[in-house]
C-alpha cells in the first residue's frame, strides 16, 4: 500500500500524482517504470516514472485517463492508497554526451521524457525538445521541460499553441536545420512510428520507449513482446527503450489492440 | 537422512506392536486405495479441486499396506526426506496429528506436496511394493495429503518447534517452493528470515502457475501462514536487484541470501505468427487466470476466452493450461505435442484427468506457423506431422518431421507451453555470482552455495525448469549448508 501525497490535474484527461515509495525513489533512474494496481480486483498496469524525490521518498507518475484502470487510479485523491506499487522496472536510459539530442514527446509521453531530458542535459548534451499535442491544453509540463532544454518547440494539431502541425513537422525542421546525434521519442505508438520513419530517412539514431500491454512486468509472462530487428524481445526486461528503427511498430500497434 | 535416527524411531514400541498386529501377507494382499474424484462431466465446468481426498477409513485402510520396512527405500525417493514409514504408521494407529507433525519435520508444504508432487517418480517408485513385489505402491502421496488436510481442517494446527532466536538476518529472494522450504528450515534453526516477493501475492508458481482445481489458493495461504507463525517475515512488491539492491541487503545486515527466483521467462518457438493476438505463453495465460483472476467478471484484468484452444507442449503446465481452457468454456481444447504420449513429461494422473475431461491429444504434431484474421487475431495453425527417430540427449526418442505431411487446424487461442528459462533479473543485477549461458546460477550441487560464499540458490533459477518438490529439496539443502557455513564463520 502506497500513499498518494500529491495530485494535480495537468489537463482534462491528465493527472499528475506524487506517491510515497521510498525505496523506488532511491533506486530509480531515467527510463524506469513501475507497475501499479488499484483495488483487490485491479489490473497490473505499467507507468513510466516522471520524477522522484529521494529525500521525500516519493515518485511522480503522470496518468492519462484512457481506460478502466487509469480512470480508477485518477479517481484516487491525496491521502488514498494505491493497492500495489512495484519497481523500478526495465532498463534505465543510456545517458551520455552524444552531442545534440532531440527529445520528441507526444501528449502524456512528455512525462516519462522529463527525466531523460534532465539526464541528457546534465550529461552535457545540447537538448532540443519538441512537445506535441492535439491542442494547447494538452501540452503538459512545458515549464519543467524548458528548465533542462536549450530549445523547446511546441507543435499543436490545431495551431492553438506554438506551431501548427504534427510532431514530425517539428522534428524534421530541426533535423534539416542542424546535425542531431540522437533522437529520443516517447508518446503514442503511432506517433513514435512516424517519428521513427522520419529519422530513419535522415539517418538519425533514434530511441523509442515502448508502452506495451504487460501483466507482471518482470519477464514472466511475455505479454509485452515486440519484434525488434526480427527478434522477439520483452519490453519489460529487455526494454522499454529500443532502437526505434528496428522496432516493428505495425505489429506493436496490432498487439496493443489485443483486448479492444 | 540420519540412519541411526530412523532406526531408533522404528524401534519404538508402538511401531513394533503395529508391525506384529498384522501379517505382512495380509498387508500385501490389500488393494491400493482409489482417490475419490469429482466426475469429469461436472468438474470440467467448475474450478473446484478434482481430487477429493481420502476419508479417515480409506486412509487408515491404505496405511495398513505399508510394511514399515527395515530399509525404507521410499525415503530415498523423497527430495525433502520425509520420514515416510513414521507418518504412515501414525495414520495406522489413528494418530493423525502425529502424522502431520512428522511431515512438518522436513517439509514446509505438506498439503502442497501431497497434491502436486510426482510421487510415482519419487517415493512411490522406491516403495517395496514397486521394487520387489511388482505391485502398486503404497499411496504415499494420497496419505500425505490426507494427514496435512486432516490437521488443517481440524483447526488444531501444530507449529513446528523453533530454536531460540539467534538474531542473524537472512534474506530470501522469491516466495515460491524453494524459498518457502528454505525459509521454514532456517526459521526452525532460529534465524531471522525475511522473504522478498516481486509480485503482489505470495507463493510464486504455487500461486500464479498451478490452477486451483489442482492446488486451491487457500492451501497455499495456509502453509504460508504456518511459516508466518514460525516468525518468517514476508514483503511483497519488492524486487531484489531492482527495488532493493544486493549491497542494500548487505548494508541492512543480512548475513546470508538465498535466491529462489524461479524460471520466470517463458520460451517461445520463434515461428511465423507467434506474436499474433491470441497466442500467448502458458505463464501469461495462467497468471491472468490464477493470479489476476481474469475469468472473474469483477476482475479488471482482461482475458479472451477461446472456443478452440491449442496448447503447445506436453508438460504439467501444458495440462494445467488446457484443462483451465476447458473449464473456461473451450469447446475444443487440444494438446499439441511433437513426440508421442509415452515421452510426455506430464504426470500420468494429469494426462488421465485431461483425457477424462475431453481434451484432445494431437501427439506427433508440431506447429510451424500461425495465421491471423484482418485484426491480427490468430485464426488457424499449420501443424507438421512427426514420427519418432533415435533417442536424443534427453534419452527420449526424438521427433522427426514427416516431409510434406502437414495439416491446418482452426484455433482462436494458442497457449505456448514449451518450457521456461531462468528469470534474468537476479543474474543481471547481482555481482560476483557465476551464471551459465542458459542463465542459471552456478552452485555447488551438494551445498547450493554460489561463487559468492554468502549467496545460495536453488529451484528453477539453478535447474532451469523442474518441479515444486525438487525446488523444495534444494531449499532444504541450502538451509542446512548455509547454517553450517554461518556457524563456522562467526568471526565477529
Amino acid at each position: 500500500m502506497n500513499k498518494i501525497v500529491g495530485k494535480e490535474g495537468l489537463s482534462d484527461k491528465v493527472v499528475k500524482f506524487e506517491i510515497e515509495a521510498p525505496l523506488i525513489a532511491k533506486s530509480r533512474k531515467p527510463g524506469h517504470f513501475v507497475i501499479v494496481r488499484v483495488g483487490k480486483k485491479g489490473e497490473r498496469v505499467p507507468y513510466t516514472i516522471a520524477a522522484a524525490d529521494p529525500q521525500k521518498g516519493t515518485i511522480t507518475l503522470v496518468i492519462q485517463r484512457v481506460g478502466k484502470s487509469s480512470e480508477k487510479l485518477c479517481q484516487l485523491n491525496i491521502g488514498d492508497y494505491v493497492t500495489d506499487l512495484v519497481g523500478p522496472l526495465g532498463k534505465a536510459t543510456h545517458i551520455e554526451n552524444f552531442g545534440t539530442v532531440l527529445c520528441a514527446g507526444g501528449g502524456v509521453g512528455v512525462a516519462p521524457m522529463l527525466p531523460i531530458i534532465e539526464g541528457m542535459k546534465k550529461a552535457g548534451n545540447k537538448v532540443i525538445s519538441v512537445l506535441a499535442a492535439r491542442t494547447k491544453e494538452l501540452i503538459i509540463l512545458e515549464e519543467q521541460v524548458r528548465k533542462f532544454s536549450d530549445e523547446v518547440i511546441i507543435m499543436t494539431d490545431d495551431g492553438s499553441y506554438g506551431e501548427k502541425g504534427l510532431i514530425t513537422n517539428g522534428v524534421e525542421n530541426v533535423i534539416q536545420r542542424e546535425k542531431v546525434d540522437l533522437c529520443v521519442t516517447i508518446g503514442p505508438a503511432i506517433m513514435m512510428k512516424f517519428v521513427s520513419e522520419l529519422t530513419k530517412k535522415y539517418d538519425v539514431p533514434t530511441i523509442a520507449s515502448l508502452n506495451t500491454i504487460m501483466v507482471d512486468g518482470t519477464g514472466m509472462c511475455g505479454a509485452c513482446r515486440v519484434t525488434v530487428g526480427g527478434k522477439t524481445r520483452f519490453v519489460c526486461v529487455d526494454g522499454p527503450e529500443f532502437d526505434a528503427h528496428q522496432v516493428d511498430f505495425d505489429e506493436m500497434l496490432m498487439r496493443l489492440k489485443a483486448y479492444n | 537422512m540420519n540412519n541411526e535416527y530412523l532406526k531408533a524411531e522404528r524401534a519404538q514400541e508402538w511401531r513394533e506392536t503395529l508391525r506384529k498386529s498384522m501379517k505382512n501377507k495380509d498387508r500385501t494382499d490389500l488393494p491400493r486405495v482409489k482417490m475419490p474424484e469429482v466426475p469429469p462431466e461436472i468438474r470440467c465446468h467448475t474450478y473446484d479441486e478434482v481430487n477429493l481426498g481420502l476419508s479417515l477409513e480409506q486412509a487408515i485402510g491404505e496405511s495398513h499396506r505399508c510394511l514399515d520396512c527395515v530399509d525404507p527405500t521410499c525415503i530415498t525417493g523423497c527430495p525433502v526426506e520425509i520420514n515416510i514409514p513414521k507418518f504412515i504408521k501414525n495414520i495406522e494407529r489413528g494418530e493423525i496429528f502425529e502424522a502431520a507433525k512428522t511431515l512438518k519435520e522436513t517439509s514446509a508444504l505438506p498439503a502442497v506436496c501431497g497434491r502436486v508432487c510426482p510421487q510415482e517418480r519419487q517415493c512411490e517408485s522406491k516403495c517395496f511394493y514397486t521394487l520387489k513385489l511388482k505391485k502398486q505402491p503404497v499411496a504415499i502421496g494420497y496419505l500425505e495429503r490426507f494427514a496435512a488436510d486432516y490437521e488443517r481442517n481440524s483447526g488444531q494446527i501444530s507449529i513446528p518447534d523453533v530454536a531460540p532466536a539467534n538474531g542473524i538476518k537472512i534474506a530470501v529472494v522469491g516466495s515460491g517452493p524453494a524459498g518457502l522450504s528454505f525459509a521454514g528450515d532456517m526459521a526452525k534453526m532460529g534465524y531471522d528470515v525475511t522473504v522478498f516477493e516481486a509480485l503482489h501475492e505470495l507463493g510464486g508458481v504455487l500461486r500464479y502457475g498451478i490452477p486451483e482445481f489442482r492446488l486451491p489458493n487457500e492451501i497455499v495461504d495456509f502453509e504460508i501462514d504456518v511459516l508466518k507463525k514460525m516468525g518468517v517475515k514476508f514483503l511483497t512488491n519488492c524486487i531484489v536487484g531492482k527495488t532493493i539492491l544486493q549491497e542494500d541487503l548487505v548494508a541492512e545486515g543480512f548475513r546470508g541470501i538465498f535466491v529462489g527466483s524461479g524460471a520466470g521467462l517463458p520460451n517461445f518457438m520463434n515461428i511465423p505468427g507467434e506474436n499474433l493476438n491470441g497466442v500467448m505463453s502458458c505463464n501469461e495465460y495462467l497468471t491472468r487466470i490464477n493470479l489476476m483472476q481474469a475469468a472473474d467478471p469483477e476482475s479488471d484484468t482482461p482475458i479472451h476466452l477461446g472456443k478452440k484452444v491449442a496448447v503447445i507442449g506436453g508438460g504439467n503446465t501444458a495440462m494445467d493450461a488446457v484443462r483451465t481452457a476447458r473449464r473456461l468454456g473451450a469447446e475444443k481444447a487440444m494438446i499439441v505435442y511433437r513426440r508421442s504420449e509415452e515421452e510426455m513429461p506430464a504426470r500420468i494422473e494429469e494426462i488421465k484427468h485431461a483425457k477424462e475431461e475431453g481434451i484432445e491429444f494431437l501427439t506427433l504434431h508440431n506447429p510451424i506457423k500461425y495465421e491471423g484474421d484482418a485484426n491480427g487475431r490468430v485464426q488457424r495453425m499449420l501443424l507438421q506431422r512427426m514420427k519418432l527417430g533415435d533417442p536424443d540427449a534427453s534419452g527420449r526418442r526424438s521427433p522427426v518431421a514427416i516431409e510434406g505431411d502437414t495439416v491446418w487446424i482452426d484455433v482462436d487461442e494458442v497457449i505456448v507451453s514449451v518450457g521456461v528459462s531462468p528469470n534474468p533479473l537476479i543474474p543481471q543485477s547481482f555481482s560476483g555470482i557465476e551464471v551459465t549461458s542458459r542463465g542459471t546460477i552456478v552452485v555447488n550441487n551438494e551445498t547450493m552455495q554460489s561463487a559468492v560464499k554468502t549467496i545460495f540458490a536453488g529451484g528453477d533459477i539453478v535447474r532451469g525448469g523442474a518441479t515444486v518438490i525438487l525446488a523444495m529439496g534444494d531449499g532444504r539443502k541450502a538451509a542446512k549448508s548455509m547454517h553450517e557455513y554461518l556457524s563456522s564463520n562467526q568471526t565477529e
